[in-house]
């Protein structure tokens, strides 16, 4: 490789110092709002950094006392994690058998590029028919049915990452099973399911991710503390008659903690999921 | 084993999949596209056929011309930005210096924040009293007075698109920076032996193996700037004087705030259509890239 010069050098480091300044100064920010008292948050000059951290704000959301704001949190909290993972599980149990059929049986995969186009439709698109539907089910406001239509957005995406995975998993492997004796079932579950593990659980992730991400069909098909999520619980906060802008901080990141963690302690896996679906198309 | 019985498998494991997305999506879909030729409202009656009426209607209103324009310039500003930022993050986070991997880490959070709470986040920003925005400039003597950033159809649109570049690009930077490390370290070893500039290096070495990733990630980057509909719920809801109205913001408001689902469906189909026209162009471009690359 080249030697880099020192001016070069120099440069570089700005451009990090630079890069990392720009990702990091909205993120500590919302943390700092978030343990400022309000009166510095009205203060002007505005202060930056609050004289006494308060974190008060963090057990009043934590809270479960009945009627409280946190009351409310907790619920939004509670409807987040239940509708993810029901839908994160029913999507990955949807997928691991279509994207391992359209891998070995590529005549097949027409009808998996079919449901991969659906990406491009927007929810709009979908939501006046699943608003109509849900309604006359008794699933509006109701986390099953939201978890259901989470599955337009999660199933075509798990399954198109399942098959890139199992693309991946040479399929001599299996052969070589079955003329050892096993049965199909046998060489799944012995073989390809295990050596399929991580993708499974990168999908899983993925889909986990954009259900907790999720706004638009939260917004229109959930009413109340029985069915509403995070995302609208904060748009609530954000767009209501709330004066602490701390408090509304702190939802911000406690909702914005789970996935962080995640992204953190999983990167790897995490980016060999993006690019792997951006380098293959 | 047989052919036959090979496809027949193959379509018996796909069949939960297809049975849910023909219930969650085709049927809907479907409904749409009924729905479109009817003046039914939201709740109560189912309506009657009116034919094109409601796509006459809305193609000759003006909010429709306008709200296309507006949803064009976000998508090709937004996309646009993220891509070179991103490209410039990655090739900055290819090159040898201290806290390389951390700086690599910290490109996941903006990715990771949701949506909703990164719009959260840059409204409180862009507070017009409390505002760190306005803070920061008053303090460096740029600005004279606090200024309403979401408040002033001048600047509402322009602040909606620094947000959401600060948490879409790097996503770009990551793909980018994937595909970088792809290039076989001696070509580029090869290169410098040839003497070739920076300039050149980077148009004739780099260059190849960044297009096909870079294209797939503008074709799924556009699609999603031309969908959008949080961030800017969260921030603006369309105003000040539809200033940030978008097309999804625009559909929300004739199917759900004015309840008229017929003209609603049409308008989404609208949308829809404009999106696969988009992403066909787009399509038969990456084969060609990708063809050619092979």
């Amino acid at each position: 490789m080249e030697r880099q010069s020192p001016l070069f050098r120099l440069f570089l480091h700005l451009a990090a110092l630079l890069l990392a300044a720009i990702i990091l100064a909205p993120l500590l920010w919302l943390f700092v709002m978030s343990i400022s008292p309000a009166a510095d948050l009205a203060a002007k000059p505005l202060r930056w950094w609050p004289e006494t951290m308060d974190f008060s704000r963090y057990a009043t959301l934590l809270s479960t006392v009945e009627n409280s704001a946190g009351a409310a949190f907790m619920a939004s909290l509670r409807n987040s994690l239940m509708v993810a993972s029901m839908a994160t599980v029913a999507a990955v149990s949807l997928a691991v058998p279509a994207g391992w059929a359209v891998s070995r049986t590529p005549s097949v995969g027409w009808s998996l590029s079919l449901v991969i186009a659906t990406y491009m439709l927007p929810p709009v698109a979908l939501a006046v028919p699943l608003y109509m539907a849900l309604a006359n089910f008794g699933l509006l406001n109701n986390v099953f049915g939201l978890a259901l239509v989470y599955l337009t957005i999660l199933a075509p995406f798990t399954t198109w990452l399942m098959k890139s995975g199992f693309d991946g998993i040479p399929r001599e492997i299996e052969q070589a099973a079955v003329i050892d004796g096993a049965s199909l079932w046998q060489t799944l579950r012995i073989i390809t399911l295990p050596l399929a593990l991580p993708v499974v659980a990168t999908s899983a992730l993925f889909a986990f991710l954009l259900g907790w991400d999720e706004f638009f069909y939260a917004l229109l098909f959930t009413s109340d503390q029985r069915a509403k999520t995070l995302t609208v619980a904060i748009a609530d906060l954000a767009g209501g008659r709330v004066s602490d802008y701390g408090l509304i901080a702190t939802a911000g990141v406690l909702a914005a903690l789970p996935p962080m963690l995640v992204g953190i302690v999983m990167q790897r896996a995490l980016i060999s999921g993006l690019t792997s679906g951006g380098v293959k198309g | 084993m047989s052919g036959t019985w090979i496809t027949t498998r193959a379509w018996l494991l796909m069949l939960p999949l297809l049975i849910v997305m023909v219930a969650v999506i085709g049927w809907p879909l479907a409904d749409t596209v009924h729905l479109s030729f009817t003046d039914a409202k939201l709740v109560g009656t189912s309506g009657s056929y009116v034919g094109f009426d409601n796509y006459v209607r809305l193609l000759s209103g003006n909010a429709f011309g306008r709200t296309l324009f507006t949803t064009t310039f976000f998508a090709v500003v937004v996309v646009t930005t993220e891509m070179l930022l991103g490209v410039l993050a990655a090739l900055l986070l290819n090159q040898q210096f201290h806290g390389r991997t951390l700086l690599r880490a910290l490109l996941i959070l903006p990715w990771a924040l949701p949506t909703v709470v990164n719009a959260t986040l840059w409204r409180l920003i862009y507070n017009p009293e409390y505002g760190a925005l306005n803070a920061a400039l008053t303090q460096l003597g740029i600005l004279s007075e606090y200024r309403s950033w979401l408040g002033e159809p001048g600047t509402a649109l322009t602040a909606l698109i620094v947000a959401d570049c600060w948490k879409n690009f790097p996503l770009v930077a990551l793909i980018a920076l994937a595909a970088l490390q792809a290039v076989p370290r001696d070509v580029v070893a090869a290169s410098f032996v040839d003497g070739a500039n920076a300039f050149s290096r980077f148009r004739f070495v780099t260059l190849p193996y960044l297009a096909g990733p870079l294209l797939v990630a503008l074709v799924l980057r556009t699609i999603e700037a031309f969908k959008v509909f949080d961030i800017i719920w969260v921030m603006t809801r369309g105003g000040p004087a539809n200033s940030t109205r978008t097309m999804s913001i625009l559909v929300y408001q004739e199917a759900f705030s004015f309840q008229r689902a017929g003209s609603g469906a049409s308008l989404a189909l609208i949308v829809t259509l404009i999106i696969t026209v988009l992403a066909v162009a787009y399509g038969t471009v990456v084969k060609k890239v990708a063809g050619s690359a092979a």
